[in-house]
């Protein structure tokens, strides 16, 4: 590719859905090209979602979403342990504060069970009680989810990459596309000159619409969904163990508290739909009444400090669903409007596209895999930070080593950007910000990012 | 496993001074843990003067300052690179550094481990969230310490005392602040520090900001705000939220000592000790900020409480009087008397959160005691001794502050 600037395969987008498809075609031996616009990976809507593994009990049901999930959820359990990625059994309760909600409770269960989620049961408020002691008395009853699980939202699309890698793929970053056309090969402009495929998937995540209007007239249009979160401080995650999830309304999901794979406490995320693709700002009066609500669901919380805010852009459509097709004649695969369950839904959504591909486009083979692990932030598992040979730490909150920073500033995929390397190392994340540490971490990436 | 005499945590003013007094009244057996590389605290990266003179008889920059406490304590044990991982009950911690995992054991474990400002992110500010936002510790260190600016144009935020030195700090490095910006209807720290900002440093200082939002994608753009009822834009390539100091209690909140929510420090009796009694705590741990003489000195108190404390000449901490902060004041330390008593004059600190005039009062009991009229600022601290006074059938004291209408 760098001679000719061809590729069988170009993949637009590098968020988590992005970098499944890449590691899937790696792995056939196409050797695609991972295009994505910003610094890193992840840049997009993947850098800020609930970092859930999702069992699909309350997806619609016969939907193209519910299979990826699922399918995903499955192959996320086979892979994990091989590319060290973690997964914390917590567990979600839906939890009903009032007496309508409680109705609905059956019908989530009922729901659970068409869509082959096992083990979800009905708690009573005394259950309830003994499960999680310290959510707030108001909580009347549950529906118990053992299935639902934490998992690390960033490492484990980083883990997809760098397998990817190793299979023959190559991944250009800062490189935006503007536009094409096609006459039996595909002439993608891009910010880097033109780069021609065989076969263009798109998964420009929020800018999906714009990307799939070089191919056609684009049958749906993004309304980025912004969900603003509160990260609490680690002593957060001692006051609950299963993620406490929201019995759905109509228009929203509703807030989420869950533990994260760092050790600390998610609260949210609001839904509000937007125009801005690129600008997820966060916003006082949003922030305190997450706050407020966690408070109100998790009394302990009042005691505990904010360590973090920020927003994701969920990239919503039109449709429920997600839309997914491919058109064998302008040779360009269609993967859009993956919603919040992008994280869950990856790994399946490329097993469906590999699929897709295979029925249009001829046999993909199955290359032996080389797995490719990756560094553990979870502290679940052992950290550098405890290696019994000594470890500099230099990020005091989260314990992040030098040698941890040294090395995702290195190596053939080093971070391209500041949000990569906080995202790949826990550095400057934690409840002083940066107060400590950032000015250490900015002179060891001296001249390996820009910054 | 040897047990330590004492194990201080954190070589800034108060864990330093702290060292040199304990080793001045006799003591030898004394390690001194730093997690960074260099011991001294915040006053390594605070490259301006104003520091030295009660302590040392002459004024000096902040690395200075540093360095002689270093120096004072240099035949003492002072480890560097070291981290506390964990506190326990009864003067065990566990710590990790240079030699890996490791189980300190000590009759008494001095808690100095300092204060920090508060981010953006807990201050729930509005805006992207682009590089180029931070607190003055931060620029301090890319400043003095890896002679850095980490950017060209900033904006800053808070007009506290530090906020003024942050003006200092850019020059070290040849940049200009492009405004001040303020909540409150005044400055928080004395006037005529605003005048100073705009003769000396050209920069103007607005009061009366609200509603601020952070702007830009990759890096800080500017930052927009409301005041006078107009909203206004400033342009600008950084942002440095400033003061607003909290304990650095990461540790504490992990542990089985009690926190003062107030203060947000750790719960002390007049004698510096901690709700553990084989943990005592000095320095801006206990409430936030206070110059570093104060630390200082804190820390020499909290050494003769330990000196006393390893003699058995202390009084047990069982059964204390709690002290509780009412009214206008958003804190009062130490938050409980131990002991029986009579007790030397009582030295309390306390703070408010808005301007206020009114009476401030100590309660036994719900019957007054002391009193006195005042007149305090935020971000100032209140302190005053209330005469040695029987209180031995006494369960709780009251410090108020009305508001005088």
């Amino acid at each position: 590719m760098t001679d000719t600037n061809h590729a069988q395969v170009v993949i637009i987008g590098g968020g988590v859905v992005g970098c499944a498809l890449f590691r899937r075609f790696s792995m056939s031996g196409l050797r695609p090209v991972l295009l994505e616009a910003g610094g890193d990976i992840l840049s997009g809507a993947s850098k800020g979602n609930s970092a859930l593994l999702h069992t699909g009990f309350d997806a619609p049901h016969g939907s193209l979403e519910l299979s990826c999930m699922q399918q995903g959820y499955r192959e996320y359990l086979a892979i994990r342990e091989k590319l060290n990625l973690p997964l914390v059994k917590s567990g979600a309760i839906v939890v009903a504060w009032n007496d309508e909600q409680i109705q609905k409770l059956d019908e989530i269960v009922a729901k659970a069970h068409a869509n082959n989620v096992g083990e979800v049961t009905r708690v009573d408020r005394e259950q309830l009680r003994k499960m999680e002691p310290l959510l707030s008395p108001k909580a009347l009853a549950g529906v118990h989810v053992p299935g639902e699980h934490i998992i690390d939202p960033w490492s484990a699309p980083l883990a997809y990459v760098r397998q990817g890698l190793a299979h023959g793929g190559i991944v250009l970053r800062n490189c935006r596309v503007t536009g094409g056309h096609f006459n039996g090969v595909w002439h993608l402009e891009t910010s880097q000159g033109e780069i021609t495929a065989d076969l263009v998937i798109n998964a420009a995540g929020n800018q999906g619409d714009i990307i799939e209007a070089i191919n056609r007239p684009a049958p749906f249009k993004i309304t980025p969904r912004k969900g603003q979160f509160v990260v609490f401080d680690k002593p957060a995650a001692r006051l609950v163990k299963a993620i406490i999830l929201p019995v759905p309304t109509e228009r929203t999901k509703g807030v989420v508290i869950c533990r994260t794979a760092f050790g600390n406490l998610l609260v949210g995320p609001t839904a509000e739909d937007q125009e801005d693709r690129i600008h997820a700002a966060v916003d006082e009066a949003a922030l305190r009444q997450l706050v407020a609500r966690g408070v109100e669901m998790l009394p302990g919380l009042a005691n505990v400090d904010v360590s973090a805010v920020y927003a994701g852009l969920r990239p919503a459509t039109e449709f429920k669903d997600y839309q997914i097709t491919a058109q064998p004649d302008r040779r360009w695969i269609t993967v859009a409007g993956i919603r919040s369950t992008g994280l869950t839904g990856a790994l399946g959504i490329a097993q469906h596209v590999a699929g897709l591909y295979a029925a249009s486009f001829g046999r993909l083979n199955e290359m032996e895999p080389i797995w490719t692990p990756v560094p553990n932030l979870c502290e679940e598992n052992t950290r550098p930070y405890q290696s019994p040979l000594g470890a500099d730490i230099v990020c005091h909150c989260e314990w992040v080593t030098r040698g941890e920073i040294v090395a995702a500033l290195a190596g053939d995929f080093p971070a391209g950007d500041v949000g990569g390397l906080k995202r790949r190392t826990r550095a400057m994340m934690g409840r002083c910000q940066g107060f400590y540490c950032s000015a250490h971490v900015m002179a060891l990436a001296e001249g390996k990012i820009a910054s | 496993m040897k047990t330590h005499d004492v194990v201080i945590l954190g070589a800034g003013p108060a864990g330093l001074s702290a060292a040199a007094e304990l080793k001045r009244l006799g003591h030898r057996d004394i390690v001194i843990l730093d997690r960074e590389s260099q011991g001294g605290g915040i006053p390594r990266h605070c490259g301006h003067t104003g520091y030295g003179l009660l302590q040392f008889g002459r004024l000096m920059t902040g690395p200075d300052f540093a360095k002689r406490l270093v120096d004072q304590v240099s035949d003492l044990d002072l480890r560097l690179g070291h981290t506390v991982l964990k506190l326990e009950p009864n003067g065990r911690i566990q710590t990790t550094g240079p030699n890996g995992p490791e189980t300190f054991q000590a009759q008494k474990i001095l808690l100095a481990m300092g204060a920090r400002e508060t981010p953006r992110s807990a201050r729930l500010v509005s805006g992207t969230r682009p590089w180029g936002v931070m607190n003055t510790g931060a620029l301090q260190q890319f400043a003095y310490l890896h002679g850095k600016a980490p950017f060209q144009h900033p904006i800053v935020i808070g007009t506290e005392l530090v906020s003024f030195s942050t003006l200092l700090t850019l020059g070290h490095v040849g940049v200009k602040a492009v405004a001040m910006l303020e909540a409150h209807a005044r400055i928080t720290a004395r006037r005529p520090a605003d005048w100073v900002a705009r003769i000396a440093f050209g920069v103007p200082v607005l009061t009366g900001c609200s509603e601020f939002t952070i702007r830009g994608q990759g890096k800080v753009e500017g930052v927009t705000f409301r005041r006078h009822g107009r909203e206004r834009v400033l342009e600008g390539d950084g942002i440095i939220f400033t003061g607003q100091f909290r304990p650095e209690t990461g540790l504490l909140t992990q542990s089985h000592l009690e926190l003062d929510p107030g203060t947000r420090g750790p719960v002390i009796d007049q004698l510096y000790r901690c709700t553990d009694a084989s943990y005592f705590a000095a320095g801006n741990l206990l409430r936030g900020i206070e110059t570093a003489g104060q630390c200082y000195r804190e820390g020499k108190s909290a050494a003769h409480a330990i000196h006393a404390a390893l003699d058995d000449t202390l009084p047990a901490s069982a059964a204390p009087i709690r002290i509780e902060a009412t009214g206008a004041l958003s804190y009062v330390y130490p938050q409980r008397l131990t002991g029986r008593g009579p007790y030397d004059p009582l030295l309390f600190k306390a703070r408010v959160g808005e301007a206020v005039k009114g009476t401030l009062r100590v309660l036994a009991d719900g019957r007054e005691i002391w009193s006195r009229p005042i007149n305090a600022l935020p971000e100032r601290r209140i302190a005053w001794r209330v005469p040695a006074v029987d209180l031995s059938n006494t369960h709780h004291l009251t410090i108020d502050l009305t508001p005088r209408s």
